[in-house]
């Protein structure tokens, strides 16, 4: 392992960059060992295409994993696949994987999920690695102090041929979350409350680590959902320091270590927390106690406010660009200025995707939805991230909740998140969406989305219109 | 890969920020299994309605602009999505280079891989060229990769900062695999220890 720096205060990030340098030059980027290259089958195609163009072999299929999440269909899946060009994609990334021996999870298996959410239930994620996937919300992994993120094709290719990158050593960003998260706030809201403070770009260059009380409080799958949207914020990606609550989730997980090497890697784990002087290159703060369930209402995961709040008026903002970018989003959106965020009425619910497609997210959204009825003029859907996900769920009994509620209980995949498979929103349809992104036309063209919690989501589907779930919740 | 030395072309404005990738290339358009033919998808959205006619305003629908080479837009560039089909799209259309005062990380890497060369100029200078777009009709942009300038025809200069070794890759065109290929052994010898590597194959219980 290198030793660079060992007198030196250190990032976890320094020490996690540090062990997988393969080479370093002066005038060259670093070249980066990766431990773990997921495969979906949007982004790889032409990766692979450019292997055997180039003669060229996979080095290290043994870490690589690959399944097949954006395309596929959340209906029954004894059913052909209607859509033949998705069909192909798939059918390409299975004969891909078997020529170049690479493991597959198709779409009939029960491991079979979100590329970000079979990773980590698979103990495939663990502390210390370098996680590449061609999907920005690889950032995800980082919940468990691996550094972990998003690349384009011709760098899944890279990887595939010589299980390295090149890269430029980002900089380092602490972001500090005192008190813990009130009653009826979630991860959710942490990461769209940060990124409507400081905006869509305010850790580009930067590899984020999230750090205070706030952030240890949580879950391993709440960390998931704070790194996940980080790719949101435009940072390279975010990391939290492994602790107990990161080993309880990955202990007796397939891949994880096990007995002896179990031991000894928790304590290799443990050492990769960033030193207490180490200095990062900018630093943010922000307060959990004070945060309020987040609505985004714009057509840029950073148009968010707070569930008490009104949409805002272009005429009240000073910067020219915000102010043009903000008329446009409204109308786009089909917004007033000025309308409070409660008396939005929404047609579409979708709770689901590497974001909020985990089994608390599905307990959370049952528990809002229990004994109640989704609203007559809304269609509402919950499509668990993984296989995993969605038999832990009926063997508690969630998608009973669920289907007695009205919402519709469907197979594992991104869906309506990035609408490639045929769960699209209608022009002009709104959403309560759980997902990450809430582009023009993300969603379907013309679709018009807000992103929420879990929560929030289960609670404006029943209401019909967004409502505050930290009172909702109580109310019979 | 193309390499990118000089090149002169018409630059089309498109003055939002925040452009997406999502816009860019939307997601109906990326099953294709191949890098190509992604051009006549660019900004399917905004350059086409719904019935598939085009959006007469929309930048790339003007005449004067259809041939554009270079596209000048807002800050954040390329956000969202880490689709290459996004600038595979762009190539496609005949776009060589881009201009705004800030990209997304891994929409900025992408270009580079696909020859194609992401610009970052302040915010005043990328203003400035929009407003000599719209009120003078100078459309002309001359960019010189190895002197690091963009050359407007009133003769202003913008010198930009661009990465040496991507620049040289640029200029070269050269095969980023290719060049790690060469250091294999050291590839090798890091994998005799490889701290954190776990293989799938053997480690599952």
């Amino acid at each position: 392992m290198a030793d660079t720096g060992q007198h030196f205060p250190r990032t976890m990030f320094d020490k996690i960059w540090n062990d997988h340098v393969v080479r370093e030059h002066t005038s060259e980027p670093t070249l980066l060992y990766i431990d773990l290259h997921l495969v979906h089958e949007v982004t790889s195609p032409q990766a692979f295409e450019g292997l055997r163009l180039a003669e060229r072999q996979v080095r290290r299929p043994d870490l690589t994993f690959a399944t097949a999440d954006h395309n596929v269909p959340t209906t029954d899946r004894r059913e052909p696949i209607a859509d033949p060009i998705a069909k192909q994609q798939i059918d390409t990334l299975r004969a891909n994987c078997a020529e170049f021996g690479i493991p597959f999870a198709d779409i009939s298996s029960v491991d079979q999920g979100i590329v970000h959410v079979i990773g980590p239930e698979l103990g495939l994620t663990l502390p210390g690695k370098t996680i590449v996937c061609g999907d920005s919300h690889t950032s995800t992994h980082g919940a468990f102090g691996a550094l972990a993120f998003g690349i384009g094709t011709s760098e899944v290719e890279h990887v595939l041929a010589t299980q390295c990158l090149q890269q430029s050593r980002p900089k380092t960003m602490e972001v500090v979350v005192s008190g813990s998260l009130p009653l009826g706030v979630h991860a959710k809201d942490l990461i769209l409350g940060l990124i409507a403070r400081f905006g869509t770009a305010f850790g580009t260059g930067y590899v984020i680590e999230y750090r205070g009380p706030a952030i240890r409080k949580l879950s391993m799958e709440e960390r998931m959902t704070v790194c996940n949207m980080s790719i949101e914020a435009g940072a390279r990606a975010g990391l939290i320091a492994p602790d107990d609550t990161t080993f309880a989730y990955l202990r007796g997980r397939r891949y994880a270590p096990t007995e002896a090497e179990w031991e000894r890697a928790t304590e290799t784990w443990r050492g990769l927390c960033s030193d207490p002087d180490a200095e990062f290159d900018a630093r943010l703060e922000f307060a959990a106690d004070q945060l309020v369930p987040q609505v985004t209402w714009g057509t840029s995961p950073g148009m968010g406010t707070d569930v008490t709040g009104r949409v805002p008026d272009p005429a009240d903002v000073a910067d020219p660009t915000v102010r043009q970018s903000t008329d446009l989003a409204l109308r786009y959106m089909g917004l007033q200025p000025g309308t409070p965020i409660q008396e939005i009425a929404i047609d579409r619910v979708f709770i689901g995707s590497c974001t909020n497609g985990r089994i608390e997210d599905l307990r959370t959204a049952a528990a809002v939805a229990r004994g109640r009825h989704v609203a007559p003029t809304v269609h509402a859907m919950v499509v668990p991230g993984s296989y995993q996900v969605k038999q832990q769920a009926e063997r508690e009994g969630l998608h009973e909740v669920f289907l007695a509620a009205g919402f519709e209980w469907r197979e594992p995949g991104c869906s309506m998140c990035l609408a490639m498979n045929p769960d699209v929103l209608a022009p002009g349809e709104r959403c309560a969406s759980t997902s990450n992104r809430n582009f023009e036309g993300r969603q379907g063209r013309d679709g018009r989305t807000h992103l929420v919690s879990p929560a929030m989501a289960a609670a404006a589907a029943i209401a019909g219109h967004f409502v505050d779930v930290r009172t909702f919740a109580a109310r019979v | 890969m193309q390499p990118f030395v000089v090149h002169s072309g018409i630059t089309a404005p498109l003055n939002r920020a925040n452009i997406d990738t999502d816009a860019i290339i939307p997601k109906q358009f990326l099953k294709r299994i191949e890098r190509t033919g992604f051009g006549q998808y660019l900004f399917y959205e905004w350059r086409y309605r719904a019935d598939g006619t085009p959006v007469p305003d929309f930048v790339l629908a003007q005449s004067a602009y259809q041939d554009a080479t270079i596209l000048l837009a807002g800050p954040n560039f390329g956000c969202g999505s880490s689709r290459e089909h996004a600038p595979w799209a762009l190539l496609d259309y005949g776009f060589r280079a881009i201009i705004a005062p800030s990209f997304a990380d891994i929409f900025y890497n992408n270009c580079f891989k696909n020859g194609i060369l992401p610009i970052v100029l302040p915010d005043e200078s990328v203003q400035r060229l929009f407003e000599r777009i719209e009120s003078h009709g100078s459309r002309t942009l001359t960019i010189d990769l190895p002197a690091q300038e963009v050359r407007d025809a009133d003769g202003t200069v913008y010198p930009f900062d661009v990465d040496a070794y991507r620049k040289k890759c640029l200029l070269e065109g050269l095969d980023d695999i290719g060049l790690t290929l060469r250091h294999e052994e050291q590839i090798s010898v890091y994998e005799t220890t490889a701290p954190f590597a776990r293989s799938i194959v053997s480690s599952g219980v």
